[in-house]
């Protein structure tokens, strides 16, 4: 059973390279798309053929697993040809720049371009390089517009609306590029967004990106209907932004404790993977409240309808 | 001298009450009991209180808060030969001194929660004056990575240092002022560059040069001190600089306080009444770090005690033995004791009229308590029942024989001085009485 698509929206932008600059339409139509898959993800028979004859290469300068193979699998439901590369076995070991790599790729006239890299900024060097759509899989610390998508997706399912909600995302905000893409997306939806973690992992000049700051989980968390945890990086927990893991779960971890300063029917999400007993207690992440799964269903989704909006706006179509 | 365990109410009469908190200076009688103060007026008299209570004749003497030493080396744990908690105390209580905030270098370092718990308990235990304790800024003061300063915050630390080290490294300096902002904690830090310290022994300058001792030059401190600044004006942090020996700090700390940073300072006594040239032929009792410097930076510290732009006086008391002190200058370790002298040395700038009384009891007792979030520091009905009874006049030579410090590194050994505690109150108990009362 192959279920021809129901919305015609095509996103009228050859990348995909953050939620900044992203309408209020294009990020409801990009979720509506979702919501399609996500049947057709539920269905024995997952495949379409709308990126018949396409070839995506995802292009991983930092190991994921998660996101990475998420978007292996949008893909390939959508018939695409897809090519993982493993760059820390190929040139860029050996000395050959982002540049050269680039147009090497190009030269093999990938259609859409899957990247992520370590450095803020990256992905957009590249996408100026080359003829294909390219699709940013997170670049640094700057944006990673899939997991904002797929976290709103998850929120509208479950809370009906993201319009008036009030949004805690906690941690370590300073590295993150979840946090930019959600307080950018949360904002453009109409959320309330609060940042709720140490000085340390707080970028200054932060309350200026349209969000509250608050240092404390017993404040940052009152009245919250969605709370957000990031995960903190092991080599960041010993002593250089913050003391220890044990004083950080003491202050900043989620346990059932300091989720009931949320609303009663509040909900938790984690973009992943987590740090249980660090950034979060096991019992909430494995809660009833907790949606981190869902999310993860989520993704491939929102994957899938970006990979489709953008394609039909790829010459050709 | 006898120690008085009992816990009968006492009334202090006849006194001439002094009260820094609160800038009062009046003849009247002061009366304690449960271990608080219960009130301080003219005219309680002996019929005015309660049965059985211990009537003492001030005969005029002064009363004040006692004193709160805000930076005191301690042996214990690690080093108990040359002080525990429970000797040092004694020195404290000889000297007036009812809270002693020791410091982290340790060993083990007080970087953990349970060293905090530890300090307290042994202190509860062993010492007869209020112990507490500074924890370290950074794990095992290395300078590198900061402390937990939250759990050791609610384990009973009342501030953070890493003792007579500086953190060298701007970046662990910044982000440990950053993090600590959201524990309203007070950070207290040795302002001097080890790199400039070198090999250096004694304060830059002729004197060192005639003695051919390596020099430290101010700068050493000036330079720390200025990064700070810098630090707190981007941190806004609560900043405490641990110990300021010369001029040029002195502005840089007016300028600071003058554009409203959180700030403020200590002098030791040792800088506040001592000078390079006591070092005389190498005698390393007065081999300090910071240094001694000249005389000229001795004065302009004293002005700044009696201007308030030093909040603190502290004792810096480190014991050392002859282990460590009996040694070439260059060899030998820095440090005084000073718990039981830093009263009777600092009556010196009162009697030259250099510092009034108040000021300088404020800078011994309710400064310190104010920066640290400690209850005494006052004689406010109501408040802990530290209190000491001060003879301002009565002349006398310190014998290092009677020191209660098991180490006897006094630099004023066989000193004459004017004015001495006969009598000191902890919790309403009678922690030390001078004999000839």
């Amino acid at each position: 059973m192959n279920i021809a698509a129901q919305s015609s929206f095509v996103l009228n932008r050859r990348h995909l390279l953050g939620i900044e600059g992203l309408s209020h339409a294009e990020i409801t139509g990009l979720l509506d798309l979702s919501e399609e898959f996500v049947d057709l993800n539920r269905q024995v028979e997952k495949k379409r053929a709308s990126l018949r004859g396409r070839t995506q290469i995802n292009l991983f300068f930092e190991s994921s697993t998660r996101t990475q193979s998420s978007f292996e699998l949008a893909g390939k439901r959508l018939g695409a040809d897809v090519m993982n590369m493993a760059v820390g076995l190929s040139a860029m070991k050996k000395g050959e720049t982002l540049i050269d790599t680039a147009m090497t790729l190009n030269a093999m006239h990938p259609d859409i371009l899957v990247m992520r890299h370590h450095a803020s900024g990256a992905v957009e060097l590249l996408s100026q390089k080359v003829d294909g759509s390219v699709i940013n899989a997170g670049d640094g610390a700057h944006e990673h517009p899939t997991q904002a998508l797929l976290d709103a997706l998850t929120i509208r399912r479950n809370k009906g609306r993201i319009e008036g909600l009030t949004v805690a995302i906690c941690g370590d905000i300073l590295h993150s590029r979840v946090a930019r893409s959600n307080i950018i997306l949360l904002n453009k939806l109409g959320a309330r967004v609060r940042v709720v973690a140490p000085s340390t992992l707080l970028p200054t000049g932060i309350e200026r990106l349209g969000v509250d700051v608050m240092r404390d989980m017993r404040e940052g968390l009152a009245g919250a209907d969605i709370v957000m945890m990031l995960r903190l990086q092991r080599e960041r927990m010993n002593g250089s932004f913050v003391p220890s893991t044990q004083e950080y779960f003491a202050y900043f971890g989620l346990d059932q404790r300091k989720l009931a300063y949320a609303k009663p029917d509040a909900l938790v999400m984690h973009p992943g993977p987590m740090n249980r007993g660090v950034e979060i207690d096991s019992s909430v992440a494995d809660g009833a409240q907790s949606l981190i799964r869902e999310q993860v269903e989520m993704g491939v989704a929102v994957r899938m309808a970006v990979l489709e909006a953008l394609s039909r706006n790829l010459p050709n179509a | 001298m006898r120690m008085l365990s009992d816990r009968r109410p006492i009334l202090l009469a006849n006194a001439r009450i002094i009260d820094p908190s609160r800038s009062l200076d009046f003849p009247g009688d002061l009366l304690i009991a449960d271990g608080v103060i219960r009130e301080a007026k003219r005219g309680i008299g002996a019929a005015g209180v309660p049965e059985g209570t211990e009537v003492i004749d001030c005969k005029a003497r002064v009363i004040a808060p006692g004193l709160i030493d805000m930076r005191a080396f301690v042996g214990e744990p690690g080093a108990e030969h040359r002080e525990t908690l429970a000797s040092a105390s004694q020195a404290a209580a000889a000297g007036g001194v009812t809270t002693i905030v020791c410091q982290p270098d340790t060993h083990p370092v007080i970087d953990d929660h349970a060293i905090v718990d530890f300090i307290l308990r042994r202190a509860r235990d062993t010492a007869i004056v209020n112990v507490a304790p500074m924890a370290a800024l950074t794990k095992g003061l290395h300078g590198q990575e900061m402390t937990e300063i939250g759990l050791l915050k609610a384990a009973g630390a009342v501030a953070f240092t890493d003792g007579a080290k500086s953190v060298t490294n701007a970046l662990v300096m910044r982000r440990t002022l950053t993090y600590a902002r959201d524990f309203d904690v007070l950070i207290v830090h040795h302002t001097e560059d080890p790199d400039l310290i070198g090999e250096g022994v004694m304060n830059e300058g002729e004197l060192a040069a005639r003695l051919g001792l390596h020099g430290i030059p101010k700068a050493s401190e000036s330079i720390m001190l200025e990064r700070d600044m810098r630090l707190v004006a981007l941190t806004q942090s609560r900043y405490h600089a641990a110990s300021i020996t010369c001029g040029e700090s002195l502005d840089i700390l007016r300028r600071a306080k003058e554009a409203g940073l959180p700030v403020t300072a200590s002098a030791s006594i040792n800088h506040l009444t001592l000078n390079e040239n006591d070092i005389g032929p190498y005698r390393t009792f007065f081999k300090m770090a910071p240094p001694l410097r000249a005389d000229d930076d001795r004065n302009r510290l004293v002005e700044a005690i009696a201007a308030g732009l030093i909040d603190v006086i502290m004792s810096d008391h480190n014991p050392q033995d002859v282990e460590t002190k009996r040694l070439p200058f260059a060899e030998a370790a820095p440090g005084a004791i000073g718990l039981e002298t830093m009263l009777s040395a600092g009556l010196r700038l009162v009697h030259a009229d250099q510092v009034p009384l108040m000021k300088l009891l404020g800078a011994m007792s309710s400064r310190p308590a104010e920066l640290l979030g400690l209850p005494g520091g006052t004689l406010r009905p109501g408040a802990p029942a530290d209190v000491i009874v001060i003879d301002l006049d009565s002349a006398w030579v310190l014998d290092p024989d009677d020191l209660k410090s098991k180490c006897k590194n006094t630099p004023f050994d066989e000193a004459r001085l004017d004015g001495r505690v006969i009598r000191t109150i902890v919790a309403g108990r009678t922690a030390y009485e001078y004999a000839s009362i």
